[in-house]
């Protein structure tokens, strides 16, 4: 067997790994784990960002949650949820009242939005037992202000989290989390460098499998296969395909099926960079390993933070970030890409259209529910616009 | 003078408090129209948790964009902004108060008293209670090349403020806040005036906060939602802070207690409401494009509204906050953060069980509001804890707050008047009108 056959065979392996972990969203592979030990416990972290250090340091496995996707048949989610609600509480709600009960000890929300937000009230009347936590991150970004009252919101959580592990407080805990958490972030770094510089090694569906595993994967597991993938496909080296360079924006939270990943690759875009998964590129320079840990993560979360549709844009409008971030790329066109109903993402679309008009940079825009089923009007729109793109240089 | 004989007619009736604020707003649209010739600066913020004594006090006038928008809603003018702003790339599934307002600026900004808005010199960003609030004046930054402000409120996410986050609003005010609006006036705040306006906001909101309490009587004097509206006008927007506003609150007041001697109910457009049949307490915004008929529905019916959610989007002032002139900005954290729509589920449900028990409602209702996730997101579970512990039975509607494309007037009465059926079946054999009950026993302040 040569060197390719052999990546090719591996390559197998790492996807069905991959694969296994992303359709287990009832989150069996948890219970299962938990099963094995019943002092262990397990929190899940709804998108985009929270940091797992935290979770890890207090001795609780973090599992980051996306949702049923269109893999749930929901039934009592939708009682919960009106229909101009997007999809995305509706799956959490469901996975909740099922399975996520025995796999899951409490619930982080992220203050990224109003039903996120809402979430964490739902879920405190649902489960009273289960710990829910409403993590809200500062908008105001000195450290003095912004940052002295994240530090107190990581350090409430630390504790509440403590107490339901029965860890004790240590330091040094949090600190080798973050050890970890850097490697990961590094390996993600690398990765998505590789796939920038050369899309049809790294089809974008196997990178979202990929990513989507590190929910449930621990860290370092996460890490290690990410570093056998990066290897498989450098040894593969997949031939280069004539597709226009694209980029996705506005995916943040609920996610697409991943047939519609897969949709828009087959209609001639190779996605360059997008933002599904967010929170594992959230953070885009390494955290300090040495000294205070809390104060690192929040010096991180100030400084290196990635820009982002829920974070307040200060004296840096998004659209002009976006903009140096498609030119940094060197992408062709953007694909504005929104769950419907989803506010962050859709009141950014003005702006970011008439950034991209201004600086001549290509884009279409589309909406889709995490449960979307038919792909074929989205296949005929991106083709097209992959195809302008490719013929004229514009949409 | 209102007509108590119940009667139907054409013009709509109004009691002296809605004439004297009718006057307070047209003097307030002058006042901003000629802003830049006067060279006064003007200050956009949001409702819920909004600073206007801060506002006042650094010498600018504030405008609020979901009071544009509502009115515009109420002048049928949101449509052709909403389409406006859809044009440009807005979603159909986002905020129709954004749009109203995205598309007023685009149209020339023509405010709905007819006078010209004036372009803010600063956009102060009370993120209190609705994330939409952000990327609202994000949007509208990119428009106005101006400043922004960001004042960032926590949520109670555990139903209680804590001394870090009251610390982190604190030190926004001072740090942030009022720097950035000694920059736009270019005048050094004078704490002495705001200290002077925090409590002349003390005593109008102890003045509103009775009229809101004396809906505890039996038959209400007000109603609290459809009214009320009117009555949180000044309390909520550019007002308070002022004598103005204190001497609106007396003569609401002196009004109130009128219909109370007199044993009269809440006036409605078409006088004042003979009888008085359920009591209801109603959750989320109304519809404003349709609201007269929106209203008609229930008073049609004898409906009234002894207690509603919305009336505390501007402040929670029935649980007994009050602005306090010794403590101006801890006062002011504590109030941005106490809003209603800051407040998590459980809350909530706490609260209107609260109004439901101590108004003594019949029943209650949720209009639920196509883009508001803030109030809508997490209703029907609002919905089933009430009824589960109150044993109360509840109406769900749906509706929007300026996009009159979502208000359908015959869906909303087919189902408004089927609830009412219900309620009338469940207490049948039992007295319809209730019992007279005095302040004292309602417990009202």
């Amino acid at each position: 067997m040569n060197i390719k056959e052999s990546a090719k065979v591996k390559l197998e392996d790492i996807i069905a790994t991959a694969e296994r972990y992303f359709y287990d969203v009832h989150l069996n592979f948890i219970s299962d784990w938990k099963k094995e030990d019943t002092q262990r416990k397990a929190v899940g972290c709804l998108p985009i960002y929270t940091p797992g250090e935290i979770l890890i340091g207090s001795g609780v496995r973090p599992v980051y949650t996306w949702g049923g996707g269109d893999q749930v048949n929901i039934i009592r989610g939708d009682s919960y949820y009106q229909s101009y609600i997007c999809h995305f509480p509706r799956s959490v709600i469901e996975l909740g009242l099922g399975n996520w009960k025995v796999a899951l000890d409490g619930l982080i929300c992220p203050a990224i939005c109003d039903v996120i937000r809402n979430v964490s009230g739902v879920w405190k009347v649902l489960f009273p037992e289960k710990l829910v936590y409403y993590l809200d991150f500062p908008q105001n970004f000195d450290t003095t202000i912004g940052g002295s009252f994240y530090r107190r919101e990581l350090e409430e959580l630390s504790e509440r989290l403590l107490s339901l592990s029965g860890c004790k407080f240590d330091e040094d805990s949090y600190r080798k989390a973050i050890v970890l958490y850097n490697q990961n972030r590094r390996m993600v770094r690398k990765l998505s460098k590789l796939r920038l510089d050369n899309p049809s090694w790294i089809p974008s569906w196997e990178y979202y499998l990929l990513m989507r595993a590190g929910g449930v994967l621990e860290v370092k597991e996460h890490t290690k296969l990410l570093e056998e993938y990066y290897a498989v496909v450098t040894d593969l080296q997949r031939p280069e395909q004539d597709n226009a360079r694209i980029m996705i924006v506005g995916g943040f939270c609920e996610q697409p099926p991943l047939s519609l990943i897969k949709t828009i690759e087959r209609s001639g875009c190779d996605i360059v960079d997008d933002d599904f998964t967010l929170g594992f590129k959230f953070l885009e320079e390494d955290i300090r390993e040495e000294g205070d840990p809390f104060e690192a993560l929040v010096s991180a979360y100030l400084l290196h933070s990635t820009y982002s549709s829920v974070k307040y844009e200060g004296d840096e409008p998004k659209s002009e970030q976006l903009v140096r971030a498609v030119k940094a790329r060197n992408v062709d066109g953007v694909l504005l890409m929104s769950p419907s109903f989803c506010d962050p993402s859709l009141l950014d679309r003005p702006h970011f259209q008439s950034a991209l008009d201004a600086a001549g940079i290509p884009y279409t825009t589309l909406q889709y529910a995490e449960n979307l089923g038919q792909f074929q009007a989205i296949r005929e729109q991106t083709g097209t616009f992959a195809e302008a793109i490719k013929l004229w240089g514009e949409a | 003078m209102a007509d108590i004989s119940g009667v139907m007619k054409k013009e709509a009736q109004k009691d002296s408090s809605m004439e004297l604020q009718k006057k307070m707003l047209e003097d307030h649209a002058k006042r901003l129209s000629q802003a830049k010739e006067e060279g006064k600066k003007i200050v956009y913020t949001f409702v819920p948790g909004n600073l206007t004594e801060l506002i006042l006090s650094a010498g600018a006038l504030p405008v609020y964009p979901e009071i544009n928008a509502l009115q515009s809603g109420m002048r049928k003018l949101s449509a052709d902004y909403i389409n406006e702003a859809e044009r440009i790339g807005h979603s159909e599934d986002v905020c129709t108060y954004v749009k109203c307002d995205v598309g007023m600026m685009l149209k020339g900004n023509t405010g709905p008293q007819g006078t010209h808005m004036p372009e803010p010199d600063l956009l102060l960003l009370s993120y209190t209670g609705c994330f939409v609030f952000m990327k609202w004046f994000e949007n509208l930054k990119q428009h106005y090349k101006c400043p922004c402000v960001m004042l960032h409120v926590p949520y109670q996410a555990d139903g209680s403020i804590t001394e870090s986050a009251r610390e982190y609003v604190v030190k926004q005010l001072i740090e942030k806040v009022v720097p950035a609006l000694e920059e736009t006036t270019g005048k050094k705040l004078d704490l002495d005036e705001l200290s002077w306006r925090l409590g002349l906001s003390r005593k109008a909101e102890d003045d509103l906060v009775w009229t809101l309490e004396s809906a505890k009587l039996k038959p209400t004097p007000i109603d609290a939602y459809f009214t009320g509206v009117y009555y949180i006008g000044p309390m909520f927007t550019a007002f308070r802070g002022t004598e103005d506003a204190v001497e609106y609150y007396r003569l609401l007041k002196e009004e109130v207690q009128e219909r109370i001697d007199s044993k009269l109910g809440p006036m409605t457009p078409e006088g004042i409401l003979p009888r008085e049949r359920y009591r209801l307490v109603v959750e989320g915004p109304p519809n404003w494009t349709n609201f007269r008929d929106f209203w008609k529905i229930f008073y049609d019916e004898g409906a009234v509204i002894v207690a509603s959610s919305y009336t505390k989007v501007g402040g929670l002032y029935d649980l007994g906050f009050r602005h306090d002139p010794d403590r101006p900005f801890e006062s002011l954290a504590e109030y941005c953060m106490g809003c209603y729509t800051n407040l998590n589920i459980p809350s909530r449900i706490d609260l209107l069980e609260k109004y439901i028990r101590d108004y003594q409602a019949d029943g209650f209702v949720i209009n639920s509001i196509k883009s508001c996730n803030s109030f809508s997101a997490g209703q029907l579970l609002m919905l089933r804890e009430l009824e589960k512990r109150t044993g109360v039975p509840g109406g769900f509607i749906e509706s929007d707050l300026v996009d009159p494309r979502y208000y359908s007037q015959a869906n909303i009465k087919n189902r408004l008047e089927s609830y009412f059926q219900m309620l009338a079946q469940r207490r049948s054999g039992k007295q319809v009108s209730g019992d007279s009950l005095s302040m004292e026993q309602a417990g009202a302040r």
